[in-house]
């Protein structure tokens, strides 16, 4: 035994001891360590590259390369277990085509030429185009023509040091993640319900809950160790638990539930209100009075807000095709169909009138209604209505659906039963997904199902940091870290102070969500675009505009990767970038659970960290640069802050890096700490690469603990706010843990009191729960169709809201030219756009092909037998697959599904960019396509 | 359906391997004449006991009588699943199979390799049904061979979600189902585990093209390799179909014949040898 290997050894005993005085046992892992680490193999704990369950892994690495995985036993979520993609984590690194050096477009002569091809060039080069574009964009349109595509799969430090850059530095709030894409309506479902984000409940209530309800979410392909969890919980019991699958098609998850309702897309908006409907009318024993008069609230919004695309003139004026502008037209107004009609009649709405998207504007917008106008707003919801609109299978009687509406309103009116509802991107995913979101809690408020352990609406994140970065660290263009609001004078105050900022040095604007980017790109506002950790261009919707306006309009796109996808393939310059175990980091799952790792090996080729990158990055730019007066959307001024931050002891040529990344604080956090004795730590030693670095001198390392001194500042934020996160060296010790952290202590349960020790601190005496998320409290009041400002407004300290939010159709509906509905997503194999998975033989082999899953009832009648390949085809773009009649997803007539994970599948060509208007999230799940043979 | 091999869109008229089939077919019409070279070929015939052949084949050996080796399915084949065996394969030259780790069978719903077989011994009644009195192919009747899961390798007994070889399956459901079993050992994570039902897989191979392991966990064997055959004598009381099974049973076979009862009775009876001790 080495002695590297022996102190590997002891280390390993004295996590375990850490782990058991947080009670958990880890004897199998210690077992398994302390025997391989004769073999000259290190293991060391870290989480899996890939979903929002956020599985440990541990990983073995001998001579500088990762040689295997294997899961965590001690890890909580997998107890040693993974899914057919986290077994793969010992190979995602080692891809033929990892990118490995820089790459910029050029001419013959080496100059830049946005129609050059490819060449390698150093790293220092890069950055003096990177700089010298930025300089350009800044110029020409100030800090709104600076843009990132960040991404929920960044490090929380990579993400945190991306928006500290962004915020602080470049004064431009024009980041925002691909977990837009993801999670926004959950976001807002949450702010608006809660006032403050992420999920009440947490995993275990999948062991504590007798019934199970997956809304849109295929947890058997996209959550599958969770999905063993639900199954072992159905095989613990399975008389008493119950599993209900809704979906718009048949997928995995049918096979273990006891029920399956597929719907029409969209009218799971309907489905809600008929469960609240069967309560409040029909069954009002069964409303948890004493819940609902404590801690809650009605509400309710606007619905004249149109379907988050461009308006049509704006559409028009760049040249939007005439059957784009079809579709498009609805953003400003539409007309109200047969379908919609009775679900919007309390609103004063009859079919055939024109609804004016008046509300576009403030689609956010909301108010407090009494619970009678809740109620009346309930009424239209019978199980005829919602029966007749939101069936969707043709081939299912109305009878067979009506008794399964009835069946799942008896499973949630059920006193004695726990009930779970899980949703992923198909409630998100939506053009009224905030609503949806609303709808959920509004059962489980009114049923008291909430914030008790197995019971709760408990939103699924699809990414392995969409928490932990995106939404934590506030990655998007109106966050702040820890909830807080860009919008907000006090929030942007308490960033300045943490960040050591001169006051009014952030920007309080921050409209640019991630399909503004592309918009703004391609109406040429947005002159400089950063890819980070993501892949925008094959994963946005309506994708022949944005992949055109990258590469026909005046701008400079940068996509930092580790392997070449459609992204780099339309970028200018191309960046090489460590991959998750060649770094530090941390990432957050969807149950608030935050895990660390060290990093295990030295990146391959010339790849350096995204932390790195925007690090090297903020050297460039100083006080003078940045800090002078600027302006931002409708023409307002962000102010000229050089004399205060000369007041602050800054001179105009301090760089960024010198504020914001190697302060005295930050380089107080010593380069030899313990934690790190014995890993690599490229950022702050360099490593045995000597790689060149941006000033074109060998990279020796910062020579403080930046990741670390990242971590702690970040912390500040959510600290005492009911965002609380341990110290970084705990991270290292245990298996992740669920914030708030307070006093060493995780939370499984927020907003009771019996978990929730910051429910204790805000409860009335005797209560046993506190809503005390602090965004939203004071709103307005009216009834159901508009503000009544006569009643003032009301402030709801410790409650939530119950919203009444109607049936909508949806932006495009099949007609009998586009016949079909298109709805795409994941398959389990693949994960996003393949950029990662494509690489490993054994998944390739697995999936190679993305395809068009179709009824055969369909096929047939249009000609098709299975394997045929066909034009599937939009308003907006076609692309080319092969059928199959006999997959996994089965849909019903007239609807088919396309995985999005092939970019020779390039689906998001044929999606329609239309989003929730209040969270700007696209809704990937429904548009309308014709089917032929190609 | 679940992986599409490109080629069935890409395949060029006139490709290399046509070119090959044909002078593949000349040259066993060739060794027809010569034989040396028949001689190989039977050598090669019995050296290979678990080639897969394609759908309606008939059994092994009346197949290797019926087929003229003429390369007419491997030419239909759109996804360049069938192969032809050559000189040297160890496989009996000439003849049609499939290698389903490389290229599984797609399982056409309209089985392009059979209906050309000029001399049935790819038999297409064997992969028809009859539906409203008319008889069409139905592919689900291909009994190419029998799936067969090694558990000790295969990751979802493990208890990793996998289940690929399930999605692959063309009759998923049917022919591989999940079955779940508690995972005592984390308390809360069930395994989901394949099974393959001999009564409904057809042999394809999707299933081994699709497996993640490095040697796939799951494969195709001939149907008469993999399967065992129980007692025509025991009907499983709770199955309605399982009388089917014996319906060949043959009356005049029912006697038993052991050691103990080799002598008639009255030899038997005669014989007092080794009964009193001496």
């Amino acid at each position: 035994m080495s002695s590297m290997s022996r102190r590997d050894f002891l280390k390993s005993a004295a996590a375990a001891t850490a782990a058991s005085a947080v009670g958990m046992s880890v004897p199998t892992e210690v077992e398994a360590k302390a025997s391989s680490a004769e073999a000259g193999w290190r293991w060391d704990k870290a989480v899996c590259r890939f979903c929002g369950t956020g599985c440990g892994i541990m990983v073995a690495t001998k001579d500088g390369k990762i040689v295997a995985v294997k899961g965590d036993p001690a890890a909580p979520v997998n107890r040693g277990l993974n899914c057919i993609k986290g077994y793969f984590n010992a190979k995602i690194m080692y891809g033929a085509d990892r990118l490995t050096t820089p790459l910029l477009r050029m001419d013959d002569k080496g100059n830049f030429a946005k129609n050059g091809k490819f060449r390698p060039v150093s790293w220092k080069r890069a950055f003096d185009e990177m700089e010298k574009h930025i300089r350009k964009a800044l110029k020409e349109g100030g800090p709104e023509a600076v843009a990132v595509f960040g991404s929920g799969q960044y490090t929380i430090q990579e993400g945190y040091a991306a928006a500290k850059m962004m915020k602080a530095g470049f004064r431009s709030n024009a980041i925002d993640p691909n977990a837009r894409h993801c999670m926004a309506s959950a976001v807002v479902g949450f702010f608006q319900t809660f006032g403050i984000d992420e999920p009440s409940g947490c995993y275990d209530d999948i062991e504590i809950t007798d019934t199970i309800v997956t809304w849109g979410a295929n947890m058997a392909e996209m959550h599958p160790i969770l999905w063993a969890r639900v199954t072992d919980r159905k095989l613990s019991d399975p008389d008493r638990v119950k599993v209900v699958n809704i979906s718009t098609y048949r997928h995995r998850c049918s096979d273990l539930a006891d029920m399956e309702i597929i719907f029409r897309p969209n009218t799971d908006l309907a489905l809600w209100n008929y469960l609240a409907h069967e309560i409040v009318y029909n069954h009002p024993e069964v409303i948890d009075w004493d819940f609902v008069k404590k801690h809650t609230i009605f509400a309710t919004g606007f619905v004249e807000t149109g379907y988050g695309m461009r308006m049509p003139d704006e559409a028009k004026k760049l040249g939007y095709s005439d059957k784009e502008l079809e579709t498009i037209r609805k953003e400003k107004s539409k007309v109200v169909s047969e379908r919609e009609a009775p679900g919007l009649a309390p609103l004063g709405y009859k079919a055939g009138d024109v609804m004016e998207m008046k509300h576009r504007g403030h689609a956010l917008g909301h108010w407090e209604i009494s619970f009678e106008e809740f109620k009346k707003g309930l009424e239209p919801y019978t199980l005829d209505y919602v029966a007749k609109v939101a069936k969707g299978d043709p081939d299912e009687s109305l009878e067979s659906f009506k008794k399964k509406l009835e069946t799942l309103r008896d499973l949630y009116i059920d006193k004695s039963r726990k009930m779970v509802s899980f949703w992923t991107m198909g409630m998100n995913q939506h053009t009224r997904g905030s609503w949806v979101n609303e709808q959920s809690y509004m059962v489980h408020f009114l049923l008291g199902k909430q914030a008790k352990p197995g019971s709760g609406a408990f939103s699924l994140t699809g990414q392995p940091s969409a928490c932990g970065t995106a939404r934590e660290v506030g990655t998007f263009t109106h966050r702040l870290p820890a909830d807080m609001l860009v919008k907000i004078p006090k929030h942007r105050k308490i960033a300045e102070k943490i960040w050591k900022l001169p006051e009014g040095t952030i920007n309080p604007v921050g409209y640019q969500h991630i399909m503004n980017i592309h918009r703004q790109i391609e109406s040429g506002k947005i002159k400089f675009a950063w890819v980070n950790v993501c892949n925008p261009y094959h994963d946005s919707a309506n994708a022949n505009h944005w992949i055109k306006a990258a590469r026909k309009m005046d701008c400079f796109i940068v996509t930092s990767d580790g392997y070449p996808g459609i992204s780099a393939k339309v970028s200018d310059l191309v960046l090489p970038s460590a991959m998750i175990y060649e770094k530090w980091g941390a990432y957050g799952n969807a149950e608030r659970r935050t895990q660390h790792w060290r990093q295990q090996v030295v990146p391959v080729g010339e790849a350096m960290s995204d932390t790195w990158q925007w690090v090297e990055l903020s050297k460039r730019f100083t006080v003078k640069d940045l800090w002078g007066e600027a302006t931002v959307k409708g023409g307002k001024k962000l102010p000229n802050v050089i004399e205060k931050a000369k007041a602050m002891g800054y001179s105009e040529d301090t760089t960024m890096f010198e504020i914001l990344f190697a302060n005295d604080w930050y380089r107080s956090f010593k380069a030899d700490d313990p934690i790190g004795e014995g890993f690599d730590n490229t950022e702050v030693f360099g490593d045995n690469r000597n790689v060149i670095g941006s000033d074109g001198k060998p990279w020796k390392g910062y020579g403080f603990f930046i990741q670390k001194a990242l971590w702690e500042e970040y912390r500040k934020f959510g600290a005492g706010h009911g965002h609380d996160l341990a110290d970084f060296d705990t991270y290292h010790r245990v298996r992740g843990l669920r914030w708030p952290v307070v006093d060493g202590k995780d939370t499984p349960w927020r907003f009771n009191v019996k978990y929730d020790p910051y429910a204790r601190k805000y409860a009335k005496p005797g209560e046993e729960f506190a809503f005390y998320g602090p965004a939203l409290k004071k709103i307005k009041r009216g009834n159901l169709k508009k503000i009544d400002p006569s009643l003032g407004k009301i402030a709801l300290p410790n409650k939530a809201k119950i919203f009444f939010r109607p049936y909508m159709d949806p932006t495009e509906i099949p007609d009998s030219d586009y016949d079909t509905w298109l709805c795409t997503g994941r398959v389990i194999e693949h994960w996003h756009s393949g950029t990662m998975t494509m690489r490993v033989p054994e998944l390739y082999r697995a999936m190679p092909e993305a395809l068009c899953y179709m009824n055969p009832k369909d096929a047939k009648a249009k000609g098709l037998k299975d394997g045929d390949l066909v034009w599937i085809e939009s308003r907006r773009g076609k692309v080319k697959a092969h059928i199959d009649t006999r997959g996994r997803n089965r849909p019903p007539r007239g609807l088919v599904f396309v995985p999005w994970f092939d970019e020779r599948v390039f689906i998001n060509k044929v999606c329609l960019d239309h989003t929730c208007p209040m969270s700007k999230q696209t809704d990937y799940k429904k548009c309308a396509v014709k089917i032929y043979k190609a | 359906m679940n992986t599409q091999n490109p080629k069935r869109d890409t395949k060029p008229k006139i490709t290399e391997r046509r070119r090959f089939l044909t002078i593949m077919a000349q040259s066993v019409g060739l060794s027809a004449l010569g034989g040396l070279i028949w001689t190989g070929y039977v050598e090669e015939a019995k050296a290979s006991p678990l080639m897969l052949r394609p759908p309606g084949a008939l059994p092994e050996r009346d197949f290797l009588r019926m087929c003229i080796k003429c390369g007419q399915c491997a030419e239909a084949c759109p996804y360049d699943t069938l192969l032809i065996a050559k000189p040297g394969d160890g496989r009996p030259m000439g003849t049609p199979y499939f290698i389903p780790r490389e290229i599984p069978c797609y399982m056409c719903t309209d089985i392009p390799c059979v209906p050309v077989c000029p001399t049935n011994a790819l038999d297409q009644k064997s992969v028809s049904s009859v539906k409203d009195g008319k008889e069409v192919l139905d592919i689900n009747k291909a009994k190419m061979g029998l799936a067969i899961i090694d558990a000790e390798s295969c990751i979802a007994y493990w208890g990793i979600q996998c289940d690929a070889c399930y999605r692959a399956c063309p009759i998923l459901g049917d022919a591989i189902s999940i079955e779940y079993i508690r995972n005592e050992r984390t308390g809360k994570h069930a395994k989901l585990v394949p099974v393959v039902h001999a009564d409904h897989c057809t042999g394809c191979g999707l299933c081994e093209h699709a497996c993640v392991t490095e040697k796939a966990a799951i494969f195709v064997l001939p149907r008469d390799v993999a399967m065992g055959k129980p007692g025509d004598y025991y009907v499983k009381g709770w199955s309605e179909k399982d009388q089917e099974r014996i319906k060949e049973r043959d009356i005049n076979r029912l006697q038993t014949k052991t050691k103990r009862s080799e002598k008639s009775p009255q030899d038997y009876l005669n014989l007092d040898e080794g009964l009193f001790d001496e």
